[in-house]
């Protein structure tokens, strides 16, 4: 759940890469298989706070950032990780797109030294590209505890690129890298030595080349292998990036002629494609043997019993479901003191503030708004919000930082690929957690864009932080009162059990839609598992609160503050002798009170459309002009007042439920309209959510009435 | 044999991939190639998919996917 103003705000809709060309001296691309580091790379480099996890795929948006060393300026992208330029992934084929045509002067390939070998193909296909590299071996630190040693000299003399070994979590070689960086470079002449037929494709081939070559900066090599391997959607992509260069009459001769030598030879497309990638990974493997001591070291005992823990048949699902109600029973008990102080004082600087302004000659009329209005709404999103959030952001951090969430993954996949969708919509769940248009952006990891769609439509269904906290203060209110371990543990279970339904309705809708308006069969899979990784304990801290907690609560603020006046304006505005909410409220009661809810509820959800967090003060609001309570300071209060507004258990259990499925917010819906790039799924997202939260509203007013509570 | 039949902890060599789709690159890539020695090393908890370990990294990969690679078993 990468959320940083990056990955929310409307810069996590760019697809492709945009550099700016402006006031920098170098423009330097980061490049790197999955999950090898390359974000704290990054963050290291330029001093960011990109997020970062351990987990395949966790940067699907590029990151841009700039860094100075010795006067000079360079431009860092981050280009999601890829094993190799082969395939034709989403994240593939924009770091293809980057390292051939995005204008980097340079590029740093990440490896990771714990498994250098797997590295090392797209070491050498970005080479076979661009000659301007820098190997960055990151994990030094990592290798050295599991005793691995890379030869970097040697590795420079194969590959003939600067190699440099650092590790970006503790700092180390970094200053080494931005020297490497800033030096002038010596191009790299490696080539893969493929078998003698293909090199004589290859020469036959790039006299014609060389002036589309020159044109455009490309290596001939690597476009006579792409031209002789005919692939439709590489030429396709060839003719989109350098025209039709293609269809030159000589060419095209040239083209026929190397063919049919290569069918003579008995090598077709798919033959050739098949070559290029076991000549690449043997060469890697060999390569490997020459530079590393040690490489094949596999998982230690303790990594290994871990995994069996974790992934075992009676093991996993206890375990998974345990530690999500860990994280939940924290976040409900460490939250109760902080939030209940916060109110309070909160409350006595409203009073304070008040009249202070009164005093001062303000007019009645403007105190009320910004102090009634914009100041409680704001102090009711920082009680009721800021606690929760920054117990429950870093501790779902290290969960992430450490590696469990891929394996969460693992053991889910089977439910999804029985729902016809992709494992890894778990992970894009676990990012709803944080955000859910956090969660839909990462559903690019989904390469199926049938299964992508699914994924998107059913994120919702996880409580993203916005909305948790106030299904947690209506458990502590309605269904478990009191705040004694054990009852603080009855809640995490009962907020655990919420959660598991959406979980549950995540897969039943998935498979809904799998047999209806996504028909289609269940994609092919490929999950990394990486090494488990030790969480950085005082970083997490760190950065979940400044780069999380404060970026989502700002948000909140945001939204709040207008949405605070318009509530009170609403609320103080008469018409026909009742205020313009009071309208608003009576009209939807009717419809709300049919699913066990109240037009006040109703109305505060759809008002809170633009951030979840403002749903509860805003129903404050509403059900505080009627009477004339002005101060509260604690949870009691507020269920006095939800009592005397005709609230029972089953209004709670009704709101709990409500807020765990309905539409997304208004960040949300947009995402989605983004990444769909369809109005007819984003409706669908809006509309399939609501009439299946209402359905299990009116669905708990059944049971409630007839087991006659 | 098919690589989902290995049993969980033997190690086979990769004779052959029956797959002519994109997951035949991306198997290639993530090293599952010709000659390339791969280990079963876990289950997941709902009997698919299974984890192996290949070229230094362990990957999941569906029963259905793993099928279309031929595996030989090597002599321990």
């Amino acid at each position: 759940m990468g959320l940083t103003k990056n990955s929310v705000g409307t810069k996590c809709f760019d697809n492709g890469i945009n550099t700016k060309k402006s006031s920098v001296d170098l423009t330097v691309a980061l490049a790197g298989n999955p999950n090898v580091g390359k974000s704290t790379v990054f963050n290291a480099l330029t001093g960011m706070h990109q997020h970062t996890g351990n987990w395949p795929g966790k940067t699907v948006a590029s990151a841009q950032g700039e860094f100075t060393y010795k006067n000079l300026r360079f431009r860092l992208v981050d280009i999601p990780g890829c094993y190799s330029l082969f395939s034709h992934s989403t994240e593939e084929e924009i770091a293809r797109d980057f390292i051939c045509f995005g204008g980097a002067d340079r590029t740093v390939i990440v490896c990771d030294a714990t498994c250098l070998e797997r590295n090392l193909a797209l070491v050498m296909q970005t080479i076979e590209i661009t000659g301007n590299c820098i190997v960055c071996i990151n994990l030094a630190d990592q290798a050295k505890l599991l005793n691995i040693q890379i030869d970097t000299k040697k590795l420079e003399e194969i590959l003939g690129v600067r190699v440099l070994s650092i590790s970006a979590r503790n700092g180390s070689g970094l200053k080494e890298l931005k020297g490497a960086i800033s030096s002038p470079l010596k191009t790299s002449r490696y080539q893969i030595p493929y078998p003698e037929t293909i090199e004589t494709a290859v020469s036959m081939l790039t006299p014609h080349i060389t002036s589309i070559c020159q044109k455009y900066n490309i290596n001939p090599r690597w476009l006579a292998l792409r031209l002789a391997e005919d692939e439709k959607e590489m030429i396709d992509y060839l003719k989109k990036r350098l025209g039709l260069f293609i269809d030159a009459p000589e060419l095209k001769i040239k083209l026929k002629e190397v063919k049919d030598y290569l069918q003579i030879n008995g090598i077709d497309g798919r033959k050739f494609a098949d070559i290029v990638v076991t000549e690449t990974l043997k060469k890697a493997k060999e390569i490997a043997e020459q530079t590393v001591t040690n490489g094949a070291t596999n998982r230690t005992d303790i990594e290994r019993k871990a995994d069996r823990i974790l992934t075992g048949k009676y093991t996993a699902f206890p375990i998974m479901i345990i530690m999500l109600g860990i994280c939940f029973y924290i976040t409900i008990s460490g939250a109760n003191i902080p939030s209940s102080w916060l109110n309070k004082n909160l409350f006595a600087l409203e009073k304070i503030l008040y009249d202070g302004a009164a005093s001062l000659g303000l007019p009645l009329l403007i105190c009320e708004a910004l102090f009634h209005g914009v100041f409680r709404t704001l102090s009711w999103v920082i009680a009721v919000m800021l606690p929760p959030m920054a117990i429950f952001f870093p501790l779902f951090t290290l969960l992430e930082d450490s590696g469990i969430l891929p394996r969460i993954a693992f053991n889910l996949d089977r439910a999804f690929s029985g729902c016809k969708a992709c494992g890894k919509q778990s992970l894009t769940m676990c990012m709803g957690f944080g955000c859910n248009a956090a969660g839909i952006v990462g559903c690019r990891i989904i390469d199926s864009p049938r299964e992508r769609i699914i994924a998107m439509l059913t994120n919702v269904f996880v409580p993203c932080n916005g909305r948790f906290p106030g299904m947690i203060s209506m458990i502590a209110m309605f269904l478990i009162c009191g705040s004694s371990i054990a009852s603080n543990i009855l809640s995490a279970l009962v907020l655990t059990a919420f959660i598991l339904l959406g979980i549950v309705l995540t897969l039943i809708t998935s498979k809904l839609l799998s047999e209806t308006v996504l028909k289609g069969t269940a994609s092919s899979f490929t999950l990394e598992l990486p090494r488990f990784r030790r969480p950085q304990f005082l970083q997490v801290l760190v950065r979940s609160v400044f780069d999380r907690t404060l970026f989502v609560l700002s948000r909140a603020i945001v939204v709040a503050a207008p949405a605070g006046l318009i509530i009170w304006v609403c609320a103080n505005v008469s018409v026909d002798g009742a205020t313009l909410l009071h309208h608003l409220n009576s009209f939807v009661d009717p419809f709300a009170k049919f699913f066990g809810l109240d037009g006040v509820i109703l109305i505060a959800f759809i008002l809170g459309f633009p951030a979840n967090e403002i749903v509860i003060p805003i129903m404050l609001m509403s059900y505080m002009t009627g009477g004339t309570l002005t101060d509260i300071s604690d949870l009691s209060v507020m269920r006095t007042i939800l009592i005397n507004n005709g609230w029972t258990v089953l209004t709670a259990v009704n709101f709990i439920t409500f807020s765990l499925i309905h539409f997304p917010c208004s960040t949300t819906v947009i995402t989605i309209h983004k990444e769909s790039g369809s109005a007819k799924w984003t409706l669908l997202s809006v509309l399939l959510p609501t009439a299946i939260g209402l359905l299990f509203c009116l669905l708990n007013t059944l049971v409630f009435s007839l087991l006659g509570i | 044999m098919y690589l989902s039949e290995l049993k969980i902890g033997d190690s086979a060599v990769i004779c052959r991939l029956d797959t002519d789709t994109n997951i035949r690159r991306r198997l290639q890539e993530i090293g599952f190639i010709k000659g390339a020695t791969v280990k079963s090393v876990m289950r997941s908890p709902l009997g698919d998919p299974t984890a192996y370990e290949v070229c230094g990294a362990v990957i999941a990969l569906r029963n259905k996917d793993a099928d279309t690679i031929s595996v030989k078993v090597c002599d321990a």
